[in-house]
């Protein structure tokens, strides 16, 4: 009787622990860097670093690496999700809004869940979608409709499914969410639209909006006054967010970097500083509460969103141990802020930039007279598409280097015209045009010449924003960047090519022509003692591992 | 929620006749009216077709159409003024179909004509207590996942069909709600709901521990579709009352995530 009391109480406690394991907990999250074989969070861990503990493909091996398995999407769209890894099943987006669980080892489907995008939905720059976020045994998606949806992870079964926004006011969701202990963050695109952006906090298991921060200050809260008076300019003044921020537990801190201001070429009808648009904000995890912001470019004109992944490390800074920031920035600058209290340590072009010339002692950039839109059409660089983008750069605290996928000597030229705010329609204000013949390129074969743009990876010393190296592509790049504690780095890019480099030189090791645009980053997890690597590229899901 | 276009809504309305079936439909016409009927028409007049006020279309009430004609021609070409629009390609051997179905429908609702009217809420006590079905089934967060999850089946079942599920099981089971029983090569054995296979793997969900597994068929020594079905039959189980109750618990699950 007792032996069976006993086997009772031991057979609870397995199902109990096994249940336990089989979910993703915060505790899971929050120390996803002690379980490199899984991908939990968007960009890896709530740091975003993009960097992968687990070394088996190395160096020298990585010219081993082999096609496992791929995925044809069922869609002719961007491919632009990074899956996430859990114990062996992989979850990721099929655009626009299809979630696939598949066997991360062989690539066969497991089940999907198909959410139907309303018609008003109208996303600016492709049906795309960039990934999960998972809770529990609980799915998230954030639509291009401006829903979320709670999807179970074990039978794709919705559980919950609420509006977030108006999509026919031009709000969209592209980015994933990201998860933040009982609460799902996730914040709104439409910049193009005029919309008034903002991050919003969803309870995991209801749905229930719990707090809401305005990217654009109403009248009365601190900001405001970088609006202009008497004037309905910030209720229709952009500031989207559309890339996945990160969250310090220290601190209790989530980061988000926010898009541009509306128009985006033409700023005469919302003068002054336009907060917090082209800025970083730094709320609290719990309430929302701004604790503090900075802006990156003040009344932006050039579509500078700031909507780049805020890379958290800790790092010794002049002498002491600092809780740092790297940002590098669609304006083409370098930064490293404080991430405590926000304080500007450091900025620095990466790239080519003729519109600011330095910095005051505030981190304020110091404009450069006459570099603005104009009705003929003024010089810029970086370009529209700036000197990087949403693309997901990476830090290697193996190496101590900074990677951004980058679009160097590029330019554009910058016009502006009138525009009148209508509901769900462009709010665009001028357009953003070529420079040279070859521009931003639209044929399927390239012609350009260096001094007419490029890609490249560029690796930085956060230090002193000096470059260490660059590995340069002959056509401008969309993807993003993983690094591995064995010194490898793994990007790709408009050529159709994903590769493998050295981290610590930029040395080509191994190149893999995947046929189609990567528009992705990487991402890497195990299985029984194997490493894989996954990219998205062109409509299909590659998976690699060292030939056996 | 995505916009909803509703297909089939008011074929009818208020004090209808009853529309006479003009000939005898065989077997494959009916199942294939079913298919498409689940597509085109469910979504907005539901598996019984009642979900529309006065257009009880499961139950052959017909304010619009008195002949099998007059119903293939509102498929095709919907109900100016109303919900009801004309369904894009459907083609007249298919909408034939469609009223085959329909027509099948009236006369197999008979099976559960002659239960006591049920109660949902007593039903659910049953789907939580004496009917143990949350030892198999989940609705909404709650119950396992082993068995199919029954959060929206009123939203995808006949009343009938629920009725013959649970005091005949066997009598079938649906493609997607097959299991397997495998058995690895080291002698492990694992009895899984089959969600996806190929001519090399299988993808199934483990009803044990309720994990997505997949498997090389290469790594195991015999597979097979478990024939029938690992539900008990309530036909002794319940009472009449019971029964009925716990039939109107489940056609009122409708929870499409919102």
């Amino acid at each position: 009787m007792r032996h069976t009391i006993v086997r009772r109480a031991l057979f609870i406690i397995l199902i109990a622990s096994g249940s336990l394991l089989a979910q993703v907990s915060n505790e899971r999250i929050l120390h996803s860097t002690q379980e490199p074989q899984n991908w939990l969070t968007h960009h890896g861990n709530y740091n975003s670093q993009r960097y992968s503990t687990l070394s088996q493909v190395t160096p020298e091996n990585v010219k081993n690496l082999e096609i496992q398995w791929l995925y044809q999407s069922r869609s002719l769209e961007k491919f632009e999700a990074t899956p996430l890894v859990v114990d062996g099943i992989m979850y990721t987006v099929q655009a626009p809004n299809d979630i696939l669980a598949i066997d991360a080892a062989t690539g066969r489907l497991f089940w999907t869940y198909s959410h139907t995008p309303d018609a008003a939905a109208r996303p600016c720059c492709g049906r795309v979608n960039r990934g999960l976020a998972i809770l529990g045994d609980t799915l998230f998606m954030a639509t291009i409709d401006a829903r979320l949806v709670a999807v179970d992870a074990k039978n794709g079964r919705p559980l919950w499914n609420v509006a977030v926004a108006r999509p026919e006011s031009g709000y969209a969701m592209t980015l994933a969410p990201l998860v933040v202990k009982d609460k799902v963050i996730v914040g709104t695109a439409g910049g193009e639209y005029g919309i008034r952006g903002f991050i919003a906090a969803y309870d995991a298991r209801t749905g229930k909006e719990a707090w809401r921060f305005y990217t654009i200050p109403g009248p009365g809260e601190p900001g405001h006054e970088t609006w202009p008076a008497n004037s309905n300019a910030w209720e229709h003044g952009g500031a989207s967010v559309w890339v996945t921020g990160s969250y310090d537990p220290d601190l209790n801190l989530t980061y988000w970097g926010i898009g541009n201001p509306g128009p985006d070429w033409n700023g005469d009808d919302r003068g002054g500083d336009n907060l917090y648009a082209c800025s970083v904000v730094a709320l609290d995890a719990d309430t929302g509460k701004l604790k503090w912001y900075y802006q990156f470019s003040p009344h932006d004109e050039f579509d500078y969103d700031s909507t780049q992944v805020p890379v958290l490390a800790d790092m010794q800074w002049k002498g002491s141990p600092r809780k740092v920031m790297l940002w590098a920035n669609r304006n083409g600058f370098f930064y490293v802020l404080d991430r405590t209290t926000g304080q500007f340590l450091l900025g620095k072009p990466f790239v080519e930039v003729n519109w600011a010339s330095g910095f005051d002692e505030k981190g304020r950039p110091q404009r450069v007279p006459g570099m603005v839109p104009t009705t003929q059409g003024t010089l810029i660089l970086p370009g529209n598409q700036g000197g990087t983008n949403w693309y997901n750069p990476s830090y290697s605290p193996k190496t101590g280097l900074f990677y951004i996928p980058t679009w160097a000597n590029y330019s554009s030229l910058y016009v502006k015209q009138s525009v009148e705010y209508v509901e769900g329609r462009n709010f665009g204000g001028g357009a953003p045009r070529a420079t040279t013949q070859s521009g931003i390129r639209t044929t399927a074969n390239n012609y350009a010449k260096e001094d007419e743009g490029y890609g490249a990876i560029r690796a930085l010393d956060p230090h002193t924003g000096e470059m260490k190296w660059q590995f340069k592509m002959t056509d401008v790049t969309d993807a993003g960047v993983l690094t591995t504690a064995s010194n490898l780095l793994f990007s790709g890019g408009r050529e159709g090519y994903f590769y493998a480099l050295d981290a610590r030189d930029g040395k080509l090791l191994w190149k893999f022509p995947v046929g189609g645009r990567v528009v992705a980053g990487p991402m890497t997890f195990s299985l029984a003692g194997r490493q894989y690597v996954s990219i998205a590229a062109g409509n299909s899901l590659f998976t690699f591992a060292l030939k056996q | 929620m995505s916009s909803r276009v509703c297909i089939l809504v008011a074929i009818l309305a208020a004090a209808a006749l009853p529309a006479v079936a003009q000939h005898e439909y065989t077997e494959s016409e009916i199942e294939a009216g079913k298919q498409q009927y689940s597509t085109a028409c469910n979504r907005c007049h539901g598996p019984d077709g009642d979900n529309i006020a006065n257009a009880d279309i499961g139950h052959g009430k017909f304010r619009r159409a008195t002949s099998d004609a007059d119903l293939v021609g509102l498929i095709r070409n919907g109900i100016p003024g109303t919900r009801m629009a004309p369904i894009a390609n459907m083609s007249e051997p298919n909408a034939q179909t469609i009223v085959a179905y329909m027509r099948s429908m009236a006369a197999t609702a008979a099976a559960v004509a002659a239960l006591p009217a049920g109660d949902g809420g007593r039903g659910k006590t049953v789907f939580e207590g004496k009917g143990a079905c949350g030892t198999c089934h989940r609705v909404g967060d709650r119950g396992s996942r082993s068995g199919p999850d029954l959060s929206q089946i009123g939203a995808q079942r006949r009343m009938v069909e629920i009725h013959r599920s649970l005091v005949d099981p066997d009598a079938e089971i649906i493609p997607a709600n097959r299991s397997l029983r495998i058995v690895t090569k080291d002698g492990a054995t694992i009895t899984g709901r089959l969600l996806n296979q190929d001519t090399f793997t299988l993808q199934v969900l483990d009803t044990k521990d309720e994990k997505l597994k997949s498997f090389s068929k290469s790594n195991l020594r015999e597979y097979a579709f478990v024939s029938n079905s690992s539900m008990p039959s309530y036909k002794d189980k319940l009472s009449s009352q019971e029964l009925s109750d716990l039939i109107s618990y489940l056609t009122s699950l409708k929870g499409q995530a919102n």
